[in-house]
């Protein structure tokens, strides 16, 4: 099947069992939401509202998701700034959810051209208190129906928000995708903290207010360690021509799409050069990073913004290696042209040429 | 050949009341008073008390109008 | 002797938190009764707030879930359109509904959403100390207008439950208090009422019940109750301010 990005989002979380959507109109993500009131209109069981606010869109998923069905929202940076409440909410109420940020420029308003500013308020939990929530970064059409299955998947399994990153350029592209099997929401596993009406039970809270300090330690050291299982359990990569290579490029998304260009022309001069590309942003998959740096001594990190999954490999690293970073902020997509020069500029100060 | 009325009680548990003493103000036979005593939260409670009076004295008609208004649902209401 | 008044089912047996005379545990009574009443303490879920009453749930016998400050309509939104066949209402106050979460109520009113909210207006900020709310009074001195609220700064008083009157999708809106016996009584015939507007399917449904605050009104129970008669009441008319529910007895009952 031929779709446009953000299509296949939708596509894919209604196979998921999907079938609770809000969201508020923002520009360039209106297209996965129109997509998304087509789509649930056509099932029987289908709940489509355009909510009066994103504010309003990301606690109506939470009111769904207390009650244990799979429920999703979509907006762009302004608007994600917005849910950020709710997504505090549900990561200490320990519900599931799936939000998808198709990212624009920014800060404020912004423009509305591809960017990866939301880097840092992604993997960081995004709004107040301590908390993760895990972030998805598909690179290709097909990686857009199947992360988005997982997404559904990691966030009934851990009961924690999951986002899904992308930008315009990732929502317009059309690329032939095969979509996995739907799932009949019927099918899928009862939940046992569900508020479905106290019947044949003791009636059940779902609530984040903690108001003693030593359970509220406790309930923050649980959200912990579930968050260091799921740092074992789902960081994934791909390695795209990293056996040989002197020089290994760190991009995700639309980013890691530019960074291939670059990285073929530089491999038809000679220089060996390759990709990691994390598709997990949160948790960030440092093992593959630390066990790439046992042989390679130099990364570049590309990213469309000034600086910010640096930050986390800089982390993983911790000073062992040379990292060097290129990235345009602002909605700007570097042309692979521009990155090969960058690449080339690296490669021969480093004197990488010489190692072989 | 009146119709006797209806006669009825209530219980105050002193340990719920925190002195609002709403009953107090509602009560149409001004039945219940506030005691000297302190209850463990530290107020000192509504009271009523009406037993032993005799048939002939005994007000409290079970209106529940007390009960109604108090905050804390610290009287029960009985009813012949 | 038999007993006719005591506690109701769908009320645990916990002491309330509450301050002496606080409204907010009548008014839990009454919904309480009112489910217990409509025998649906096993399909309905409930929305506490944030404020006072963010301990509903400790307080309440059924299922609840807790919604971020204001967003109670949005939270109930996905709840009911979740499970259509359950009974789901709101508890807020006057700034949880009329001021961070308006825009949730009115869009969910206008929505016709099949949701029952439990307005509480009493006037003031109670959980965080007395400061102005939405719906203080003229003249009424809180922590943040100390010289009195003034219209030409502060503005004046929100009447919500005239602007939910206006939404299409609204069918049933009260105001009602719980000042008197009286009054009480009256309140908790709304609450049956509006939950049967829900339950009927016919869109939302609203109760807006003053409540005295005695803590920060710095007067005792008996006087704030007498000061949301006398003076509140001026502002905020007793009244049914929209019923477009019908014969209600026609209304199917619930199982």
């Amino acid at each position: 099947m031929l779709l446009r990005g953000s299509h296949v989002i939708g596509e894919a979380a209604m196979r998921a069992g999907c079938r609770f959507y809000f969201g508020y109109p923002i520009t360039p993500q209106n297209e996965l939401t129109e997509y998304m009131a087509n789509g649930m209109a056509a099932l029987p069981d289908g709940v489509f509202i355009q909510a009066e606010s994103e504010l309003a869109a990301i606690n109506m998923v939470l009111g769904v998701s207390m009650t244990g069905k799979r429920a999703m929202t979509s907006s762009s940076s302004p608007g994600i700034s917005l849910k950020q409440e709710g997504i505090s909410f549900l990561a200490a109420q320990e519900l599931p959810a799936v939000i998808v940020n198709t990212m624009r420029g920014g800060p404020g308003l912004g423009n509305i051209a591809p960017a990866q500013g939301d880097y840092l308020q992604a993997t960081r939990g995004g709004g107040h208190g301590d908390y993760r929530t895990i972030v998805l970064a598909p690179g290709t059409g097909q990686e857009l129906a199947e992360l988005t299955r997982k997404a559904f998947e990691y966030a009934d399994r851990y009961r924690i928000p999951v986002i899904i990153l992308g930008d315009g350029m990732m929502g317009q592209m059309m690329e032939p995708v095969e979509f996995p099997e739907p799932i009949d929401p019927a099918s899928l596993p009862l939940k046992p903290w569900v508020l479905d009406g106290a019947k044949g039970r003791p009636s059940r809270i779902l609530k984040s207010l903690i108001l003693d300090t030593s359970a509220m330690e406790e309930h923050n050291w649980k959200l912990y360690r579930k968050y260091q299982i799921i740092g074992d359990e789902i960081p994934e990569v791909e390695r795209f021509l990293t056996d040989d290579a002197q020089l290994v490029l760190l991009a995700y998304g639309t980013a890691s799409r530019i960074a291939k260009g670059a990285i073929k022309r530089v491999r038809e001069m000679g220089l060996k050069v390759g990709l990691l590309r994390p598709k997990t942003l949160w948790p960030f998959p440092k093992k593959s990073l630390l066990e790439m740096s046992r042989r390679v001594s130099d990364f570049l990190v590309f990213e469309m913004n000034t600086g910010q999954m640096l930050e986390d490999v800089k982390l993983s690293l911790e000073g062992r290696r040379r990292v060097h970073f290129y990235g345009r902020p602002g909605g700007i997509i570097s042309t692979p042209d521009e990155i090969a020069k960058v690449i080339n500029n690296i490669y021969f100060k480093e004197g990488l040429e010489s190692e072989e | 050949m009146a119709t006797k009325s209806k006669r009825g009680f209530i219980k105050i548990a002193a340990e719920l009341c925190k002195g609002c003493y709403l009953c107090e103000s509602v009560c149409p036979f001004n039945l219940i008073s506030v005691s000297e005593k302190l209850n463990q939260k530290g107020y000192h409670p509504a009271v009523y008390d009406e037993e032993g009076i005799g048939i002939e004295k005994h007000k409290c008609k079970g209106c529940a109008l007390c009960a109604l208004v108090c905050p804390d649902i610290a009287i029960e209401v009985y009813r012949e | 002797m038999k007993q006719v008044f005591g506690r109701t089912e769908s009320l645990k047996d916990t002491a309330f938190h509450y301050c002496p005379g606080c409204g907010h545990s009548i008014i839990h009574r009454l919904v309480a009764e009112t489910i217990d009443e409509l025998n649906i303490k096993e399909k309905v879920i409930g929305v506490p707030p944030a404020g006072c009453a963010v301990l509903a749930y400790n307080y309440f016998d059924i299922d609840m879930g807790e919604a971020p400050h204001g967003r109670g309509a949005a939270v109930a939104t996905g709840l009911k359109r979740s499970l259509p066949d359950r009974v789901v209402f709101t508890y807020q106050g006057d700034g949880d509904i009329a001021a961070i979460g308006t825009a949730e109520t009115i869009h969910a009113a206008n929505r016709g959403e099949k949701i029952t909210a439990i307005f509480v207006n009493n006037g003031v900020y109670g959980m965080t100390g007395g400061q102005m709310a939405p719906t203080t009074i003229v003249g009424q001195i809180s922590t943040t207008t100390p010289g009195g609220r003034n219209p030409d700064r502060d503005g004046i008083p929100i009447d919500l439950s005239e602007m939910l009157a206006l939404a299409n999708g609204s069918v049933y809106i009260e105001r009602t208090s719980v000042d008197s016996p009286k009054n009480i009584i009256k309140t908790k015939k709304a609450i049956k009422k509006a939950f049967q507007v829900q339950m009927a399917g016919l869109g939302f449904s609203l109760v807006e019940i003053l409540s005295p605050c005695p803590t920060n009104l710095k007067m005792s129970p008996v006087q704030a109750s007498e000061w949301v008669s006398s003076t509140m009441t001026t502002q905020f008319p007793l009244k049914v301010i929209k019923d477009e529910a019908g014969n209600l007895g026609a209304a199917p009952p619930s199982e």
